[in-house]
């Protein structure tokens, strides 16, 4: 296991290393000389400050040693310095982080939870309307551009029926503290996770609800129908576990969708993460800044790739003995 | 064919799908007859809400530009871009996996590492940096969506292109002298067509999602009206002018929707076996 471990994590460090010389690339095939693309000022940047990121990065150097400079400071975790905001990459991305990963792994959580209940409820009434009603749902939320579901969301609940507050991570000049300031960034929390999470809750469904109807025919099943189990306890038991190994698989998979998710569910939110960072970044063409949201972005998805794959491992015996 | 549309129709939700595509395929055709003034232009004054005025059924936004007239013309940019992305995607990914499938070895690990690679980086985050360093374009955003998208392709198609490499026909004609490029492409890809246009169906789905996403935040081309755009910028007055996001909006979940069921009925009707198994 330790083996498997090390070499996955090997593979991810590869691949982010490769997504350094891609975005490296990215700078240089940007219209414009790369030190003004660093500088995201389209131009106008102050010529004492370029001449320094020339210097820094050595772009008067032949390529390979642009390359190595550029490559190496990133691994040293030196993303470089937004001009823009006035301040490193890497603590704009540290301040922002937080936020993210609440709003991802409660959107994670939601569409696991939701889905997988969703669709085995489905495959048990197969054909009946409880199975229509879910199937049809699911397959109008997998076609719901995220962002439109996001602002309906704030419409709808925010605006017309003034449930939940409509954008933010807190309530501003409130000054809540202790357990009261929890239950404010909760209150706050839900409307963004649930609009981030109902694409792969929709996803989820489908899967579990095609995966249980195909293990439910497999011999095993038939056999602990003929020992006079009861249906509730074969669907949980037997099928619903063995059919929750692709489920696994497509988690891994959600890591990726909920980066690029985080984007716009909170631009349309104004949630303070690097998602929103991402967007400022943008309008702003700070490029420096972009490039490193896109790096530690990657990096969180390579992560919970990487603890997906182990967790298959944990969950499925057959890969383990085969292996 | 009868045979294939007979197994299609047998889908319903396949017929509805194939019914509103072909209603957005017609308006984004007759969209430049019916609304002769650009989409851009000022028609109107500004947030008339819809239903109220014959000449504007769908409202104003807030720049006093004609709803209707937009979601017309957006419709032609939202096809345009999912059909021809996907199209480049499939140019990038039918090779690869082909080449990889069919020699197997060092090429193979080659080519499926890379395929890796770009399967392990988040991809709409990947679509927004290289639209944003090529500034947005039409050709610049399919291009990134094809940079994107390719990667279930290439493994398909490996896939599929390994299980037909062992079977006698394709033996038959190494032994008789063909080369490799001309078995590929006369006798193993033509037998890997249906997965190909079901996969194809759903990327073009999935590729106009991408696409008004982009638009959302900004990432489209100027001087292209798109229904991801229109909602962008209907985004800060959702308070005052619900419809001008609603709308949009509702069109993209149409279409989407169509092509997803679409795609559903093709792999009933192409691949009769699989789909029996499913049911």
């Amino acid at each position: 296991m330790l083996r498997f471990i090390s070499g996955r994590l090997l593979k991810a460090v590869v691949i982010l290393i490769c997504i350094t010389v891609l975005n490296f690339f990215l700078i240089h095939a940007a219209p414009g000389d790369p030190a003004s693309v660093m500088a995201g000022e389209a131009g106008d940047a102050d010529p004492a400050f370029l001449q320094q990121l020339r210097e820094r990065f050595g772009l008067d150097q032949p390529l390979y040693v642009q390359l190595w400079i550029y490559v190496s400071s990133v691994v040293k975790l030196d993303l470089g310095y937004s001009y823009r905001q006035q301040l490193p990459v890497l603590q704009l991305i540290g301040e922002r982080l937080p936020a993210t990963l609440l709003l991802s792994l409660s959107a994670f959580v939601i569409s696991l939870g939701l889905g997988v209940t969703a669709g085995a409820f489905a495959s048990a009434r197969q054909g009946k309307w409880a199975d229509t009603i879910i199937s049809l749902v699911a397959l109008i939320f997998y076609a719901t551009p995220l962002f439109w579901l996001a602002l309906m969301g704030v419409l709808l609940f925010s605006v017309q029926l003034g449930w939940l507050p409509g954008f933010g991570y807190e309530t501003v000049g409130a000054n809540y503290t202790g357990l009261s300031r929890s239950l404010d960034i909760l209150l706050h929390l839900i409307l963004p996770a649930m609009t981030l999470g109902l694409f792969f809750m929709a996803v989820y469904a489908r899967m579990t609800r095609a995966a249980m109807l195909e293990v439910g025919q497999l011999d095993f099943v038939k056999t602990a129908k003929a020992k006079g189990l009861r249906p509730g306890i074969i669907q949980r038991r037997h099928v619903l576990r063995n059919a929750l190994l692709p489920v696994v698989t497509l988690a891994g998979l959600q890591a990726g969708q909920l980066v690029g998710g985080a984007v716009l569910i909170e631009t349309v939110f104004a949630w303070p993460g690097i998602g929103r960072l991402m967007f400022d970044a943008l309008s702003q063409r700070d490029y420096n800044l972009l490039l490193g949201v896109f790096v530690v972005s990657a990096a969180m998805v390579l992560f919970f790739n990487l603890i997906t794959d182990v967790l298959y491992r944990l969950v499925d015996p057959r890969i383990r003995v085969a292996s | 064919m009868k045979d294939f549309w007979k197994r299609f129709s047998q889908n319903r939700g396949a017929v509805i799908g194939l019914v509103i595509l072909l209603l957005v395929v017609v308006l984004s055709i007759v969209a430049p007859f019916i609304f002769t003034k650009s989409p851009w232009a000022m028609v109107q004054r500004p947030f008339i809400p819809p239903f109220t005025m014959d000449a504007f059924v769908l409202g104003t936004d807030p720049m006093g530009r004609d709803l209707a007239a937009g979601l017309a013309h957006g419709a032609r940019v939202s096809l345009l871009v999912g059909l021809v992305s996907t199209v480049v995607s499939l140019l990038i990914g039918i090779p690869i996996g082909a080449i990889a499938g069919y020699f197997g070895g060092w090429v193979d690990d080659v080519l499926m590492r890379f395929t890796e690679f770009f399967q392990s980086v988040p991809s709409f985050a990947l679509a927004v940096v290289l639209v944003a360093i090529f500034q947005p374009s039409i050709t610049s955003i399919i291009i990134s969506i094809a940079v994107v998208s390719w990667p279930p392709v290439a493994r398909l198609l490996r896939g599929e292109v390994m299980s037909l490499r062992s079977r006698e026909f394709v033996e038959a004609a190494v032994l008789s002298g063909q080369t490799h490029a001309t078995i590929i492409w006369r006798q193993i890809l033509p037998n890997t067509l249906s997965p190909i246009i079901v996969l194809a169906s759903m990327m073009v789905a999935a590729a106009i999602l991408i696409e008004s996403s982009l638009s959302f935040l900004g990432l489209g081309d100027r001087n292209i009206m798109s229904w991801g755009y229109i909602i962008g910028a209907g985004r800060t007055v959702i308070r005052q002018a619900w419809w001008v996001s609603f709308f949009p909006g509702l069109a993209i979940l149409l279409t989407v929707l169509a092509l997803n069921l679409v795609g559903e009925g093709l792999n009933d009707a192409l691949n009769p076996r699989l789909a029996r198994k499913g049911k």
